[in-house]
């Protein structure tokens, strides 16, 4: 802060800062990056030479290349793939589009693992390499479809119009104009799915495709040093902010001009003519596999497994109960701890309040594996009583996902303007009664978009959850993996993932609504939700 | 006008609060503090200990709470944990995870007692652990990929080029270690180093011996490197009309029949060491030897006169490969000959 902003704010020239909100910002923050610092910490314990050592490796060469060629084809099929769907879904005369729109989003619902045990217990050709790309981009072309179809559902007619009128054809027009305007959401969408590729687990051990996140399992298992895990998993978190990075930077360039205020309005579908029926059949082609394969798997094991001979050390009943809980209590913390900063960042718009928030989506580029193994070490070395404690499950939930949180909220508490509140202050009403009758109903939907967010994704987490449930508790995530890893016990393990589909599909029926209420009021203020999240 | 809507927005995160609190509330009056808890860290199969748990609740009335987990993950969190381990009592599969803690002075001694119920051999040489099941080395095969005449009678010919593309092993499995180890000890670290490279070269790797014996029934692989009782699980959740693979015990005593010794401690930091002791006690004892032998687990018990599991052939049949636990070792030379082959 400059001298000058200072003096301004004691003298209550510029808005005035509030001290609180701002010093819980920071802390909020300071408790996100920690697990960073205690990944150093803890490689750093066993020695910088068992780091070397454990790094300079032909085997993390092989792991380097296999996310490398995995990452460069699931993003760019995932790009080609959510590009063609948005398209088709949005721009054209689709048939039943509203109904494919919603199919074609449901992947994010459906857990990595659950999508790759399907096709692998289904079809255990379906491995290694091959068997990881077709899988991972049925699970991530959501990634791109979300941002492209808001960026072609608001894209301006009138610039393609305009280019039509200084004599480009069709095509050139489409392409010169409507590509380019789309290509910045499509970048940041394809980082996204390379970001969310990286810290992916249950799937890769399922499709036995080595990367990273198996590695690190596979050291924990055999290896009696923690630090050789920690060591792996800071190639793992460079890989990640290397990602990031270049995802900030697409995002800083992608921004929009309009040609004026209204230029928002509806647009005439394209009709299809004959390429009706293959339009049809692309769509298809994606949701069949991604969405109705898996859920008709599930089923399919549910009636016909018959191999729940074996007791199960948690029941459906507790585990869901559990995840239930953990997840709801994550995602009221992240929601509680994202208020704080958001609406620093949204009113008080300073350049360290958004750096402040943008330091917060390194988070998102850490792995929970790697968010995890931080806690396990900071809980057993300095804080003894929350080791193996329902509490550090929640914690690790609220920093993981606290991003999507923040993402959630952003529109909800753009629109709670401060001038709405002065008015509030103008007709009479005290401070206490202004927060409650004006900024927390404006913020309201913003909070309970951020809740239904992080807990679809605390309700689905394996990675961190393995490591970090309680002594005696178990989530659905990690009792159908502890009965699907076993590649025999499937009529075991469908239940449980039938159960987290259920538990999602509400949360997921709510934020849905909510995106797309977002979408269609967005005018004026920021979208609901900028690149996706 | 929009207030109104609003409004139902937060009726229904309301809702969604109380749901949330009513279900703590539901999870939180589990718990009762009258009875004593041990805490077990279990590396066995959770439905053998749940099973042995059951059994010895009722009996004591003492709680014990779970955590399972690989059996070395579970060694790695001890020696992480230290003399704040919330841990009383650690079960394994292998006998090497408890001679490495107890180099570590993190195990305590068991009464004479409870070492005596099983033969000596079975046992920690300084009284810090005891065994409780057996397990032999075996292969899996598909019949109709490979004929029992070509099956290999040494474990180290699967290291041969003529297993290419053929073999599926576990290297990460709590179960390969101690194979590693034994080849180690009985063969030197450069005979075992080649070995495991020609594994390497050889086979398609898995997560655990559960997939791999899965993988050669389902006719993937021709011969999977596995621990016996593997094949008799799935053959209980598959039904023997699906099992389309067989078992192959080595001959002679070859090293790949190694004998694998699954054993119980009480930590030596445990707060609660009168019971534990009747935990592990019990664990040895007529009562849970028969539930092991009775059910689905398929290990031998290491308590002599409590017959195994009548569908597996008698210890004497199958001839073994006895390495002593203490030549065995402590898996970190064989944790790190892993590391240098580049199977982890």
């Amino acid at each position: 802060m400059t001298a000058t902003a200072l003096a301004g704010w004691l003298h209550g020239r510029r808005r005035r800062l509030p001290l609180v909100l701002a010093a819980t910002s920071v802390v909020v923050v300071a408790l996100l990056l920690a697990p960073l610092g205690l990944v150093l910490a803890q490689a750093g314990q066993s020695g910088w030479a068992t780091v070397w050592s454990t790094l300079d490796r032909p085997f993390v060469a092989t792991l380097l290349w296999n996310t490398v060629r995995l990452a460069l084809a699931v993003t760019a099929l995932a790009a080609l793939v959510g590009t063609v769907t948005a398209w088709l879904t949005e721009r054209t005369a689709l048939a039943a589009r509203r109904a494919w729109a919603v199919l074609l989003v449901l992947p994010v619902v459906m857990p990595d693992f659950v999508l790759a045990w399907t096709w692998s217990s289904m079809f255990p050709g379906i491995h290694g390499y091959w068997g990881a790309v077709l899988v991972m981009t049925l699970h991530l072309y959501p990634l791109v479809y979300l941002p492209m179809a808001a960026a072609f559902r608001v894209a301006d007619p009138g610039q393609e119009e305009m280019a039509r009128a200084l004599g480009l054809s069709r095509l050139q027009a489409w392409w010169k104009v409507s590509v380019r305007q789309a290509r910045s959401t499509l970048l940041g969408g394809s980082l996204l799915v390379c970001l969310a590729l990286l810290a992916y687990y249950g799937a890769f051990e399922d499709l036995r495709y080595q990367t990273f996140t198996t590695a690190i399992f596979g050291e924990l298992e055999t290896q009696f040093d923690p630090g050789v895990a920690s060591s792996l998993s800071l190639v793992l978190v460079a890989l990640s902010v290397l990602v990031l990075g270049a995802e900030a930077g697409f995002r800083e360039r992608g921004k929009l001009q309009r040609s004026g205020p209204m230029a928002e309005r509806a647009q005439r579908p394209l009709p299809l003519g004959r390429a009706k029926v293959p339009a049809l059949a692309a769509v298809a082609l994606v949701a069949v596999p991604a969405t109705g394969f898996p859920v008709f798997v599930v089923a399919y094991w549910m009636l016909a497994g018959g191999s729940s001979t074996l007791p199960t050390a948690v029941s459906l009943g507790a585990a869901t109960a559990y995840t239930a809980v953990y997840s709801a209590l994550g995602a009221a913390l992240a929601t509680a701890l994202a208020l704080p900063v958001s609406l620093l960042a949204a009113r008080h718009q300073r350049k360290w309040s958004g750096a402040l928030e943008r330091a917060t989506f390194i988070t998102q580029a850490v792995p929970g594996i790697v968010v995890a193994l931080a806690l396990v070490y900071l809980a057993s070395h300095f804080l003894g009583f929350l080791y193996q404690s329902p509490e550090l499950l929640v914690f690790a939930y609220a920093v993981m996902f606290f991003p999507l949180g923040l993402v959630a909220m952003a529109a909800s508490v753009a629109r709670a303007s401060p001038r709405l509140e002065e008015v509030g202050r103008s007709l009479g009403q005290g401070p206490m009664a202004v927060r409650l009758r004006v900024t927390l109903p404006l913020v309201a939907p913003g909070l309970v978009a951020a809740f239904c967010f992080v807990f679809l994704s605390a309700a689905t987490e394996l990675t961190a959850t393995l490591l970090l449930v309680p002594t005696g508790a178990g989530t659905l995530a990690t009792q159908f993996w502890a009965d699907a890893e076993q590649g025999v016990a499937f009529g075991s393990a469908a239940p449980y993932a039938a159960m987290m589909m259920l538990l999602s599909a509400a949360p997921a029926y709510l934020l849905g609504r909510w995106f797309d209420r977002g979408y269609r009021s967005s005018r004026g203020s920021r979208p609901a939700f900028e690149v996706v999240a | 006008m929009g207030f109104r809507r609003r409004h139902r927005w937060l009726a229904r995160a309301g809702a969604v609060l109380l749901a949330c609190g009513s279900l703590v509330a539901v999870g939180g009056a589990g718990a009762s503090a009258s009875t004593e808890t041990i805490t077990l860290y279990n590396g066995q199969h959770p439905e053998l200990a749940l099973a042995i748990v059951k059994a010895f609740e009722k009996k004591t009335g003492i709680d014990v709470r779970v955590r399972t987990d690989d059996g070395v993950v579970l060694a790695d969190q001890i020696l992480e944990e230290g003399k704040r381990s919330p841990a009383d009592v650690y079960l394994t599969e292998n006998s090497p995870e408890l001679m490495l803690l107890t180099e570590h002075h993190l195990l305590a001694k068991l009464p004479a007692k409870v070492l005596r119920q099983v033969p000596s051999r079975y046992d920690s040489p300084t009284g810090n652990w005891v065994g409780v099941a057996l397990r032999v080395g075996a292969l899996a095969y598909n019949p109709k990929l490979v004929g029992p005449s070509a099956l290999p009678s040494h474990l180290l010919d699967l290291a041969t080029p003529r297993w290419k593309g053929k073999l599926a092993i576990a290297p990460t499995d709590s179960d390969f270690l101690p194979l590693v180890g034994a080849v180690l000890a009985t063969h030197g670290e450069r005979a075992a180093l080649g070995w495991l490279k020609g594994l390497r070269a050889n086979s398609a790797l898995y997560g655990d011996d559960e997939s791999v014996v899965a993988t050669v029934n389902r006719g993937q692989r021709a011969v999977g490197i596995i621990n016996q009782y593997y094949w008799y699980r799935l053959r209980v959740e598959v039904g023997a009309r699906n099992m389309h693979s067989k078992l192959y015990f080595f001959p002679g005593h070859d090293i790949g029949g190694l004998e694998n010794i699954s054993g119980a401690a009480v930590l030596a930091s445990s707060r609660h060491k009168a019971a534990a002791d009747r935990f592990v006690a019990f664990l040895v004892s007529a009562e849970a030897e028969r539930i092991l032998a009775g059910g689905y687990d398929f290990e031998y018990p290491a308590r002599p006169g409590v017959p195994p599991n009548p569908a597996l052939p008698p210890l004497s049949r199958v001839k073994p490969a006895v390495v002593s636990v203490v030549k065995l070792g402590n898996d970190l030379p064989a944790a790190s000959l892993l590391q240098q082959a580049g199977l982890t």
